[in-house]
């Protein structure tokens, strides 16, 4: 069965059962995967998934199910189930199934037909070429714990009861690989990634060089002695605060009392030199699509800006619930959960400073380019976060020494108003999302060491 | 859904992986159902009905694994599988070894939840959230989320076994955020096993009470120390520490990838002698336990330390074959969408002699961290983090202020050596552990645990 077949044929089986709405979200997602370690290969994987996730509402009650057998028996036994799950739920006034709202956006270049002029076997060789690019470059990186390449060729259709009809085709990939610098007794790792729309767009050396380098630069590391300074977030660190920022700036959070933005609509949440944009019309970006994953057409949206809070991020329930202009940003990951407030593309905008001269702006402090920890170490409802970071020090406006094992602290609203200036030389981060940000300068943070 | 595969096709399928040779294949194929529904806002919702199944095949060959999955179990959807795995390799067939079936041992399940009505589950929602609610008036929101899935599972390989299993599992979750005077605190609980509906017979609320009780604790909370200092680590959800910093190390991907700080110390002395640990997949009812290990191995219980020594890594059977070592039964997957790979089942560093009370009054200013948000370990370096979301102040012997936004940090061969007392009490708790982008459940356990001394990461200088 086509896909958009499928999603209409699973919706008529939910309101044939007794469903006053239904909407389905049908995938097929062809996947690749290749994991190499020195200069071997250790899996190969391929697979097409497809499958049907399916809401129902009746009245106000809403239900989930979700299956792989596309079959019309599938489907209607698929629609049976979500009715039997929404009978379960209480009654909830805001619930109901999102409505039809304007034409979609012609986006081009979502999908990169090249992807599928790259058989497993150049695959492979890309892998190979980015694993060697790291161990060649630097002789103090000796191996790479792994090099890995993945990609998706998507296929989605949303159908649902109240008029929605919106398919696509997307395709993303990424390669990294963490390379390993030092000795026996000491191993510093560094990443090295790259996303594209298909392999062609991916630099294998770059990759490498970068994994290679950011390994090398830790060499030595030690950690640093406890203080309040200030901190330079490197891109990869910025987007993975951007992403966190962008979640707790969901309306779901903050209507349900979870979110330290919760009270702070139109007030000063961020200093002048932080602005971010949900955009979900970006192309570059991997996370761009006509319609969010409940069929709302995408849009961009200003979430802080000129220092304060603009919007929060909405789907359809959160906007009935709220009477909010419009909804559009409910994100899923893939067709076994249900969709719930999300980020697309978020993008931090960037200011007029090169890295050095945000170094020398620093003058004393901490460069950090990798933080652990971030799911654990952050009290969502109040924002207060303490996680685990490395990087370099930053001694007379330089990058210095290499530093690790301490904790950066603060709460994101204290963060967002002590950012000093964004940099220029922004990139696209798959961490907290899809991210594209500039390196970040933060006038002082807590540091935690010895 | 379709029936899982007989050992006379699962045979046939392993077969059909070899048509282009290979030296080991195998099929892990999956049912399964599951329920999911939550309360928030004292209302029931996000109620979840998912059915489904499918089957993974990889063949290996010099040491690659050549892996395809598809949804479906049916015989055309294996065929599929094993056709698009064989596809990548050019060699001639090879003949795999005739199937023998395997007994495995099962877990009780008393009460299948999926015997137990919807409103019934519902119903002990409502019951967690109004527990929550009857702790204090600061109490402003509670959510509580109800998981059960049943798994069955097939594996079938070139070298002849066909094992199966049946994985039934029940979990409560409970959060609690609490408010006063602008500021806002969460508690968090949880309850789970490789069981039935009858782990919930015992009053399920009270974890509900937990929760908002924590919440509440925080709210009288100070900003966390920064510094150096002894730390105490609490029993049960405490033993995600040694999970994370020794644990992870111990999986011998890590290893074989020169990415672990344990690499070269298997039968060294890493701690004191009054610390012994174990991966233990045999724990009754434990959350992390199953009858075989996603690889068709029968669950085992391996010493990790004795004694203070490493005594051994956590093994896939591929990784165990090229180190000449014995199965652990780690090969574990997130599903059939999954390679396996090293994992965790129930890990804990077993109880000691050591009056928990008395590990506390030693101290003369230190940090007691009762309970973990999580952790991450950087397995390589082994530099790790975790979030503290219950932890205390101790002043002269005493547990008195309660912190907030508190971290720990360090580095896991230090941490592990410093390790200066081990508790007689014990405790397990269920968590989900993710690798490589795959989540298993995991349980992690110990009694109170005290480190010499260890970073503490907060907002107070």
């Amino acid at each position: 069965m086509e896909l958009a077949e499928a999603a209409r044929a699973a919706v008529e089986a939910a309101v044939a059962d007794g469903a006053s709405d239904a909407e389905g979200y049908a995938l097929q997602q062809r996947n690749r995967e290749v994991r190499v370690h020195g200069g071997k290969v250790e899996s190969l994987s391929a697979a097409t998934e497809r499958g049907v996730g399916l809401r129902a509402w009746i009245g106000g009650r809403a239900g989930y199910a979700f299956g792989t057998d596309l079959s019309e028996q599938g489907l209607r036994e698929l629609g049976s189930r979500v009715v039997t799950a929404a009978r379960i739920a209480d009654e909830d006034e805001h619930a109901a199934a999102p409505q039809a709202d304007g034409d979609y956006p012609r986006l081009d270049g979502l999908r990169d037909p090249a992807i599928a002029d790259w058989p497993a076997d150049r695959l492979v060789e890309l892998t190979l070429a980015v694993e060697r690019a790291a161990t060649s470059h630097d002789r103090r990186v000796g191996n790479v714990e792994q090099a890995v390449y993945a990609d998706a060729d998507d296929e989605v259709a949303i159908h649902s009861s109240t008029g929605i009809e919106c398919s696509y085709e997307a395709s993303n990939c990424y390669a990294y690989v963490r390379a390993l610098a030092g000795d026996a007794d000491s191993r510093e790792p560094g990443l090295g990634f790259r996303l594209a729309r298909s392999p062609s767009g991916l630099d294998a050396d770059a990759i490498g060089v970068e994994g290679a380098e950011r390994a090398a630069a830790m060499i030595g590391a030690e950690k640093p002695a406890s203080r309040a300074c200030p901190v330079v977030f490197d891109p990869t660190v910025a987007a993975s605060f951007a992403g966190l920022i962008g979640s707790a700036l969901g309306a779901d959070s903050v209507q349900r009392g979870r979110s330290p933005f919760a009270d702070m609509l139109g007030e000063e949440v961020a200093s002048e030199a932080l602005v971010l944009h949900d955009d979900g019309l970006e192309t570059e970006g991997l996370a761009a699509s006509p319609c969010d994953d409940e069929g709302i057409p995408r849009a961009r949206t200003a979430l802080i800006e000129g220092g304060r809070l603009r919007t929060f991020l909405q789907d359809a329930y959160t906007a009935r619930r709220s009477g909010a202009d419009r909804a559009g940003n409910a994100h899923r990951s893939g067709y076994r959960t249900p969709p719930s407030v999300g980020t697309s593309n978020l993008i931090v905008q960037s200011g007029s400073s090169t890295t050095a001269e945000l170094l020398a702006m620093a003058g004393d402090g901490v460069y950090v380019t990798e933080i652990a920890g971030l799911h654990a170490g952050v009290n969502r409802v109040n924002g207060v976060f303490s996680v685990g970071a490395s990087g370099r020090l930053i001694k007379g406006g330089e990058l210095a020494d290499p530093v690790r094992e301490f904790t950066i602290a603060s709460d994101l609203v204290s963060m967002l108003q002590a950012v000093r200036e964004a940099g220029s030389e922004a990139r696209w981060v798959p961490f907290g999302g899809i991210v594209r940000t500039p390196p970040l300068l933060i006038a002082e943070m807590t540091i935690g060491g010895n | 859904m379709s029936e899982l595969p007989s050992p006379e096709l699962a045979g046939t399928i392993v077969e059909r992986a070899l048509a282009n040779g290979g030296e080991f294949a195998e099929l892990f194929a999956e049912r399964g159902d599951g329920t999911q529904m939550g309360i928030d806002e004292s209302r029931v919702e996000d109620v979840t009905l998912a059915s489904g199944g499918g089957a993974g095949v990889r063949v290996v060959k010099d040491g690659t694994a050549y892996f395809a999955h598809v949804d479906g179990i049916a015989e055309p959807d294996l065929e599929r599988a094993a056709d698009e795995a064989a596809a990548a390799l050019r060699g001639a067939r090879s003949e795999p070894v005739p199937l023998r079936a395997q007994q495995t041992a099962r877990q009780e399940i008393q009460i299948p939840p999926d015997d137990v009505a919807a409103d019934r589950k519902a119903q002990m929602l409502r019951e967690l959230d109004e527990r929550a609610r009857s702790q204090g008036d600061a109490i402003v929101q509670v959510q509580v989320t109800y998981g059960e899935s049943r798994r069955q599972i097939v594996v079938a390989n070139s070298a002849g076994t066909y094992a199966t299993d049946d994985r039934t599992r029940v979990r409560l979750a409970a959060q609690s955020v609490a408010r006063r005077n602008g500021s806002a605190e969460v508690g968090f609980e949880t309850l789970g096993g490789h069981a039935g509906f009858e782990l919930f017979d015992r009053d399920p609320a009270r974890i509900a009470e937990q929760a908002a009780r924590k919440a509440l604790t925080l709210l009288d909370a100070d900003p966390a120390p920064a510094g150096s200092m002894p730390v105490v680590v609490g029993g049960g959800f405490g033993g995600v520490l040694f999970h994370e910093m020794t644990g992870h190390g111990l999986e011998v991907d890590h290893v074989h990838q020169g990415a672990s700080v344990y690499q070269r110390l298997l039968g060294e002395l890493v701690a004191e002698p009054l610390v012994n640990a174990y991966d233990d997949g045999l724990l009754p009812g434990a959350w992390g336990t199953d009858g075989i290990d996603d690889e068709g191995t029968p669950a085992q219980k391996t010493q990790v330390i004795e004694e203070g020594r490493i005594t051994s890594f956590l093994y896939d059977r591929l990784r165990a074959e090229r180190d000449g070592a014995e199965l652990t039964a780690n090969g574990r997957r997130g599903s059939f969408r999954d390679l396996p790979i090293p994992r965790m089942t129930n890990t804990y560093i077993a109880p000691g002699d050591a009056d928990p009370e008395a590990i506390i009054s030693e101290v003369k200013r230190g940090f007691y961290a009762v309970s973990f948000a999580g952790g991450q370990v950087e397995p390589a370096s082994g530099d790790f983090v975790f979030g503290v979301s219950e932890g205390y102040l101790i002043e002269d012997g005493k547990v008195t202020k309660p912190c907030r936004g508190a971290t720990l940090i360090g580095n896991c061969l230090d941490a592990l050596a410093a390790i200066d007392a081990v508790g007689s009490d014990f405790d397990m708790k269920s968590g989900t552990c993710g690798k490589a982008g795959q989540w298993v459940p995991v349980g992690t356990g110990q009694g109170h645990v005290r480190i010499r001394q260890l970073t503490v990461g907060g907002t107070a200088v």
